[in-house]
């Protein structure tokens, strides 16, 4: 749960951001990130709520990161569930 | 002892990295000359990364990394449970995050309540419980818990004009008062703490400056890939090593000194520390965040009259009274030392709340075997 997952900002509606994690849109609100994001930002995503904007220099390392620890594993692995959990935290745009 | 499933060993990018800055461990551990060292992690997914990638078969042995409190579905005391389980049975919809269905209450689990007719949700976010309280007539109560970093996605709904048969059982916990709990037991040797990226992101690590000058202890914040753990553990062990009691931060790329101002304006706008227990540890003095008076109207405790007397007419279950949870949080026991573990406690029937998380050290270690380091080297 204390994981936050990383993903690409698509398109910003007042304070719901679309977000592209791994192919998988998700809107994602922005209540309390503390910096404006834009299309084409990464933000980390911790339970539907964007806590962070990545700064671009980071983007690859984190995103390597997660690619990995979303790759390698079987399907009971308990850090990748967090991962999955992570991205389904943040709102089906159509239901939301 | 249960040995790491050779398969997780060290499958992560960059081993020989990795095996490099064991060395370097070992040689800072050297030169402190005397074993073990005992630091203490405060993150459940520190604990899962160690764990997955087999890091503890790497560590030094001199080195004693311990598993702290830092699993929040673990920490979510009884009688926060008994509450959730005593409102659904009186037939209220409650709503909450996966880890916390199956934690065990006095009486019974949420899960239990859920057998028993209770309408319990599952959800990812607080703002998927908004819209189940948005679509519907009853009354909606989001079991919340979860340290800062979750509290502030609760904090933010109600600050968003949640509907208002919607309102929220509070179990959040903050973690740098349980910090000073840990520092201060006396049967603890914890040396150094690692603390949590994450959570860190919202606090900054500027918070820890005071603990570090009240305890003479280094802090060092630390992401949780397996080289963000060895590079913050290397970090803390010299600071031991040089007897400087400071923080640091190895985790710049997602940590500042004063982390993110805006989330920290929205958490204490909606909530206030208070003192609480800690399932298994202790009283923790402002470790619990609660509803400030202003939002009475959406505290589910004020709102409600929580009828936790029906409760007793079951017995609560033996088996917990053997559970050694707290122990292990506290840094004094490992899993395998429960003679529960893997016998009458496993993930799909568990008997203490460490056995339930994702991020439960007795979770973590019988999903991926843990390596007792514990005791082994004294
Ligand atoms: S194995 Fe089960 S009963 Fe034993 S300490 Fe862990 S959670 Fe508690």
């Amino acid at each position: 749960m204390c994981l936050g997952v990383p993903g690409r900002v698509v398109a910003v509606d007042g304070s719901v951001a679309t977000v592209d994690f791994w192919g998988v849109k998700r809107a994602v609100r922005l209540d309390v990130v503390d910096e404006p994001v834009e299309p084409g930002d990464y933000i980390l995503n911790h339970v539907g709520f964007a806590i962070r904007r990545i700064p671009p220099d980071d983007i690859e390392k984190t995103l390597a990161l997660y690619d990995e620890l979303l790759s390698v594993v079987a399907e009971d692995d308990l850090m990748a569930a967090d991962v999955r959990g992570e991205i389904d935290a943040a709102e089906d745009k159509k239901r939301g | 002892m249960v040995e790491p499933r050779a398969d997780n060993k060290l499958k992560f990018q960059e081993p020989k990295k990795a095996r490099k800055m064991a060395q370097a461990l070992a040689r800072a551990l050297g030169e402190i000359g005397r074993a073990p060292v005992s630091v203490m992690h405060v993150c459940g997914s520190h604990e899962q990364a160690i764990a997955k990638y087999g890091l503890r078969a790497v560590f030094p042995r001199a080195l004693n990394v311990i598993m702290g409190p830092g699993c929040p579905v673990c920490v979510t005391d009884l009688p926060e449970v008994d509450e959730a389980v005593a409102l659904a049975m009186q037939g209220v919809r409650i709503s909450t995050y996966g880890d916390m269905l199956r934690v065990p209450g006095t009486a019974k689990s949420l899960a239990d309540a859920q057998a028993d007719g209770a309408r319990i949700d599952v959800v990812y976010s607080v703002g998927q419980a908004v819209e189940l309280a948005r679509k519907s007539r009853d009354e909606h109560v989001f079991f919340a818990s979860g340290f800062e970093t979750t509290a502030v996605a609760t904090a933010a709904v109600l600050l968003a004009n949640p509907p208002a048969n919607f309102s929220v059982l509070s179990a959040h916990k903050y973690i740098p008062p349980v910090m000073e709990i840990v520092a201060e037991m006396p049967d603890t040797r914890v040396e150094g703490f690692l603390a949590a990226g994450h959570a860190a992101t919202i606090t900054g690590w500027g918070i820890f400056e005071r603990f570090v000058e009240r305890h003479r202890l280094p802090v060092v914040v630390a992401g949780f890939e397996p080289l963000d753990i060895f590079a913050g553990l290397l970090k803390l062990v010299e600071l031991i090593r040089d007897g400087r009691p400071e923080v640091a931060n190895t985790y710049p790329r997602c940590v500042t000194r004063e982390g993110n101002r805006r989330a920290q304006e929205v958490l204490w706008k909606v909530f206030q520390s208070t003192g609480g227990r800690w399932r298994g540890i202790a009283h923790v003095p402002n470790g619990n965040l609660r509803l400030r008076d202003h939002f009475a109207a959406f505290d589910a405790r004020r709102r409600f009259k929580i009828d936790l007397a029906k409760l007793w007419d079951y017995a609560p279950p033996s088996l917990a009274q053997v559970c050694i949870c707290g122990e292990i949080m506290a840094g004094t026991a490992a899993p395998t030392g429960c003679p529960l573990f893997g016998r009458e406690c496993v993930p799909e029937n568990p008997v203490g709340a460490c056995m339930v998380s994702t991020e439960g050290t007795c979770r973590i270690w019988h999903q991926y075997g843990g390596h007792l380091n514990l005791g082994d080297s004294r």
